[in-house]
């Protein structure tokens, strides 16, 4: 049992080590995006900061508009009035309203939708992109990006980095990143919880698992089926 | 109740059965932490495939849909995310399982004779599940599922002078596409599950046959007492039976650690780039098979291209697998458990594990000049085990063996 446990100890902590190898990648430092998903505030600032600035373009069509509202407890009618800005059923998937045609127009490249970033990229990548766009007159919307060099996104959330201090603006990305970790896996939000009950109930099974094997083991220790000679 | 049980067994031999494979079915006494992994891999693979049906109802095996029906399932189908956590999780599970299992038959010696058939179906087991495991990974149509298929499939395009077609034939088409997955997806949910319950089925009758090993290494049917029965013995029902509960049990708390807090492993069990769609424009610039079959990815790599070809790296890999087909043969030792063998065995079977363990590394990283070097020094150990294993299970000082089992 012990060794049992030994064994799955190291397995864990070294699958877990060598994660934060593989997440580096690009070879760009990432700041610590620090987001907790049960903070509901955030979320639905992150939603409603996320359809006011990035929904325009940008879809994430694996999620509908209803769902983010049972999940982040915003009625179906602030739901209509803070988020949905371009559809008319509130089961609708949030896909942006921008025509193809238009995007490879105006952007070279459709903008990618971004139901799964925080799970292919990662919430401090989002966290940091966010944060690193820089003047770069040599680029089409005079921006440059840090993370993600030439980028064809312009920095939409320049007028909010204008407006707020620092922090403010810092919180802000952080809420969007947020709400986009949530969007990658709104399972998310009840896995965790889920998981400790079941570890409990799992815990009282194994005591009395145990109890019923040592029962039944005492016939080999010392009853019926310990060998006679 | 009697009644019926006479009316049953007149009919069919459910007592029979029931007293031969549990009830009356002699197992050694002092089976340890390893052999709780037989059970187990009964239990992932029941879970596997009953998670898959689930799965099976609301997948959607075309190019275009596969994706998003996989995201469907874990946001709008109820309890979808816990079915396919628990489906992709098993499928590592299934692994680190396995893997215990077959070196537990290494640490005890539980291929050699007579029990050279249970691991000769065992390694077909092992073979199918990987074959299983990789079709299974392609389903969700990620860049990954995409790429990885990819790779693996072009191996065949390098055999010599029928490659080419043997290519087209096995993919339905010039490249990875929808009648791949569309292929894939029905060896993945009927031909391989199929295949592999019989082969667990014929691995049990094979075992039950000869009766199991244990950590010593000795025979329990050389010592019956007058009724019969080995005196080493005890009915594996009730006392393995309610002994592999707890292991379950156990089992479950890690299993479930993972499912419900870590899912996705940091990217060993779902891999970053899977949560992207498949594209044929955009090559990942890292594509690296799921940690179960590194090992054999490296060896693989390992092995430079000869004559403008893969082929020699192909064989190689098909090699380091069917080579432990020949295990039982290649063991010459007269003592089976790693308690009495020789220290030249000992040493070999270290050597053997770090190789594993470090060509398994060696398959997630990118080739680098020292990653190859390493790639190809340990690819030379695992086969030595192997090759050289005549020779050093033959030299040293084994320790005398007990009659009888050891507390």
């Amino acid at each position: 049992m012990k060794q049992l446990l030994a064994t799955t100890a190291s397995v864990l902590a070294g699958l877990t080590i060598s994660l934060n190898v593989l997440a580096a990648g690009s070879g760009v430092h990432l700041d610590a995006a620090n987001t907790d998903i049960n903070d509901q505030k955030s979320l639905q600032n992150g939603a409603k900061l996320f359809m006011n600035y990035c929904s325009g373009c940008h879809s994430i069509s694996f999620m509908r508009y209803n769902r983010i509202g049972k999940d982040l407890n915003m009625s179906d009618a602030e739901v209509k009035k803070d988020l949905m800005f371009n559809a008319e059923k509130i089961g609708a998937p949030i896909v942006s309203s921008m025509s193809e045609e238009g995007a490879v127009r105006w952007f070279g490249a459709t903008p990618p939708d971004l139901s799964l970033v925080s799970r292919s990229k990662g919430t401090d990548w989002i966290y940091t992109y966010l944060r690193s766009f820089h003047e770069d007159k040599a680029r089409p919307f005079g921006v440059n990006n840090k993370v993600l060099v030439n980028a064809s996104m312009p920095d939409v959330l320049w007028n909010l980095k204008q407006a707020k201090s620092p922090e403010a603006f810092d919180q802000d990305v952080r809420d969007i990143t947020n709400f986009l970790d949530y969007v990658g896996e709104p399972a998310k939000l009840v896995r965790v919880d889920l998981g400790f009950k079941v570890l409990g109930f799992l815990l009282i099974l194994f005591v009395f698992a145990y109890l019923m094997k040592k029962e039944y083991w005492k016939d080999v220790k010392y009853g019926k089926w310990r060998a006679k000679d | 109740m009697d009644n019926n049980k006479n009316w049953i067994d007149q009919r069919f031999p459910l007592t029979k059965v029931w007293n031969e494979h549990l009830a009356e079915y002699y197992t050694p006494r002092n089976f340890n932490f390893w052999y709780f992994f037989g059970s187990l891999a009964i239990l992932v693979l029941v879970m596997q495939i009953v998670t898959g049906i689930f799965l099976t109802m609301h997948f959607k095996p075309d190019e275009l849909s596969a994706f998003a029906s996989v995201e469907y399932i874990m946001r709008d189908v109820n309890w979808g995310w816990l079915i396919r956590y628990m489906h992709s999780t098993g499928a590592s599970a299934f692994f680190v399982v396995i893997y215990l299992h077959m070196y537990r038959g290494l640490l005890y010696g539980s291929y050699k004779a007579p029990r050279e058939l249970i691991w000769i179906l065992g390694m077909v087991l092992y073979i199918a599940l990987m074959a299983e495991a990789f079709m299974g990974y392609v389903l969700p149509w990620g860049q990954m599922s995409y790429w990885g298929a990819q790779v693996i499939i072009s191996l065949f395009g390098s055999v010599p002078v029928i490659g080419p077609d043997l290519l087209i034939w096995i993919l339905g088409d010039y490249a990875v596409g929808d009648p791949a997955l569309n292929r894939f997806f029905s060896l993945h949910v009927i031909a391989l599950p199929l295949i592999l319950v019989v082969l667990v089925f014929l691995h049990i009758v094979a075992l039950h046959t000869v009766g199991s090993n244990n950590p010593d290494g000795i025979e329990i049917k050389k010592n019956k007492d007058k009724n019969g029965i080995p005196k080493d013995g005890i009915p594996f029902h009730p006392y393995y039976s309610v002994k592999d509960i707890v292991g379950v049990v156990v089992f479950l708390m890690i299993f479930s650690a993972v499912v419900f807090f870590a899912p996705a492993m940091n990217g060993y069990f779902l891999e970053h780039a899977n949560f992207i769609q498949a594209n044929p424009a955009a090559t990942p610039e890292h594509i690296a098979p799921l940690w179960y079959l590194t090992p054999f990815y490296s060896i693989l790599r390992a092995i430079p291209t000869m004559f403008d070809s893969q082929f020699p790296g192909v064989v190689a890999m098909f090699a380091a697998l069917l080579i432990l087909l020949a295990l039982p043969w290649l063991d010459r030792s007269k003592v089976k458990s790693i308690r009495y063998r020789s220290y030249p065995y000992k040493i070999a079977l270290v050597v053997f594990v770090v190789s594993f363990i470090v060509l398994g590394w060696l398959g997630m990283q990118p080739v680098t000049y020292r990653n190859a070097i390493l790639a190809q020094i340990f690819t030379a150990t695992y086969f030595g085990f192997f090759i050289l294993m005549p020779w050093f299970t033959s030299i040293g000082e084994t320790k005398p063996v007990p009659e009888r089992i050891t507390e």
